[in-house]
């Protein structure tokens, strides 16, 4: 009875072995990515671990929350900002792996509405100002809020607009504002009405002089260094595939 | 950076928030304890938990909850807007709304036990003496409810201060308007503006910890004076 114990104790442990040799080497990929890449990312990963085996975790937040947790020590191999200047001074401080930084896409702001028709196609609706509530990312944090800032300021309305302005904490809560109605219009990323379902309403699709390129590089990050899964998913990123998806959700690419 | 150049002002906001929040809260939490400290229907188990529900929901479930129901298209933000008075995400009075959701247990459940512990014996006595409902209520269920009104008071109070998630969720971040302390540290930390940051985070804790301290002396020093 004990040597049968022990046999079957032996095998199964020699399986569970097996097992999480099998699992080391398909590897695993933690990425933190900022908000407005939710979307696409997620297709990505997908498409990633289909073609390679490999697992991908994503994490999502803001840039500047990332790059505070980053900063402190949280466990990512790639980091996914909304900016490139995060990256740049995550490398700079030795966090990121120095020459792996490059534009995985280049963001594009819209100016949207849940109401069907409120929004027009020249900003008038911005002049017009006859809303209580306009929403926008907080520009000291996100990318995006700060080309929104950007686009008012050129339009010399900001002063004007200022006392509307609501901001989210990020991108993705900037979205809420305006599709639950809180807010009557707001400045969101393109990709975030992008995907299906989300289409209604009427939006502008600002014209690009209006703002500096909102550029979101990537970076490796020092513990995904030795990783081949972290290294291959940065490689992935440049691949015609996730080319293919970034484009499709109203990224310019570089 | 020292406290000298630090932007106060989401310090008023906040004591404003609190003091009316809490006021609001003792209005309405005093008759809803007394209701459930004396009341024998099937109803009070419900209604005690539905009190209880901010004590163990995330508070993103009741800013979430919130955004929908107070906005434009929710049955609260249509009422408010068949009164004239708009919706409420994004105002004060909307964060004032909130906060006494999120903090109604922190209120009531303190009152209650007070009001319990004083037991019927006092209010029947007093009811042979023929003092009127009203008159028993707040000559001696009140008085005898001392330590609970401190404790209702300076808990609700302590604890709208400290509330992020909700704020968060409805305030939309506006300087003087609803960007709270809570939410300025935030804001700090993800603007990497750690100094001020560490400011306005050290003063809520040496605050958080002071009243908790004097409530905690004050109530010793209340037992020990009926005993």
């Amino acid at each position: 009875m004990r040597t049968k114990s022990a046999a079957c104790f032996f095998v199964l442990s020699a399986a569970l072995l097996l097992s999480m040799t099998g699992v080391a080497s398909a590897g695993e990929a933690s990425a933190a990515v900022a908000s407005n890449f939710t979307k696409p990312m997620r297709e990505i990963a997908a498409g990633f671990e289909r073609k390679t085996g490999h697992k991908v975790v994503l994490s999502f937040g803001s840039t500047g929350k990332l790059y505070a947790q980053i900063h402190n020590g949280a466990p990512f191999d790639l980091f996914l900002a909304a900016d490139n200047q995060a990256p740049a001074r995550l490398e700079s401080e030795g966090h990121g792996v120095a020459g792996s930084r490059f534009t995985y896409a280049i963001g594009r702001l819209v100016l949207w509405s849940a109401r069907p028709g409120y929004v027009d196609q020249n900003g008038e609706v911005l002049q017009k100002g006859d809303f209580r509530h306009i929403a926008i990312a907080n520009p000291k944090t996100a990318p995006y809020g700060a080309a929104a800032r950007q686009v008012l300021e050129k339009m010399g309305l900001w002063a004007g607009i200022r006392p509307h302005i609501v901001q989210g904490e990020n991108i993705a809560q900037t979205y809420q504002f305006i599709a639950s109605g809180n807010a009557e219009l707001g400045f969101i990323a393109l990709s975030q009405i992008r995907d299906a379902g989300r289409a209604e309403g009427s939006r502008w699709d600002l014209p690009r002089e209006l703002h500096d390129p909102i550029e979101q590089d990537v970076v490796l990050l020092q513990r995904g260094r030795d990783n081949p899964a972290a290294r291959e998913l940065l490689a992935y990123l440049q691949s015609d595939e996730a080319r293919a998806i970034i484009a499709s959700y109203g990224y310019d690419l570089k | 950076m020292t406290f000298a150049d630090l932007d106060l002002t989401p310090v008023w906001l906040t004591l404003r928030l609190a003091a009316t929040a809490t006021l609001v809260l003792l209005v309405v939490g005093t008759p809803l304890a007394w209701w459930l400290a004396r009341t024998t229907s099937w109803l009070k188990q419900p209604v005690a938990a539905v009190v209880a529900l901010p004590l163990v929901l995330p508070p993103t479930v009741l800013g979430f909850y919130l955004l929908v129901m107070l906005g434009p298209h929710g049955p609260i933000g249509g009422l408010t807007q068949a009164l004239g008075l708009g919706t409420l995400p994004f105002t004060f009075a909307g964060l004032v709304v909130a906060s006494v959701l999120y903090s109604l247990p922190f209120v009531v459940q303190p009152l209650q036990n007070a009001f319990e512990a004083a037991g019927t014996r006092p209010l029947e006595v007093a009811a042979t003496l023929r003092a009127s409902a009203w008159d028993r209520f707040f000559t001696v269920a009140v008085p005898l409810a001392r330590p609970g009104f401190l404790t209702a008071t300076v808990l609700g109070f302590a604890h709208t201060v400290g509330e992020f998630g909700v704020v968060l969720m409805i305030g939309g971040n506006i300087p003087g308007k609803t960007q709270v302390l809570s939410v300025a540290i935030y804001d700090h930390v993800e603007a990497l503006e750690y100094g001020q940051a560490h400011l306005y985070a050290a003063g809520m804790l040496a605050f958080s910890f002071l009243v908790l301290l004097v409530l905690y002396l004050t109530n010793k020093r209340i037992q020990e004076r009926q005993r």
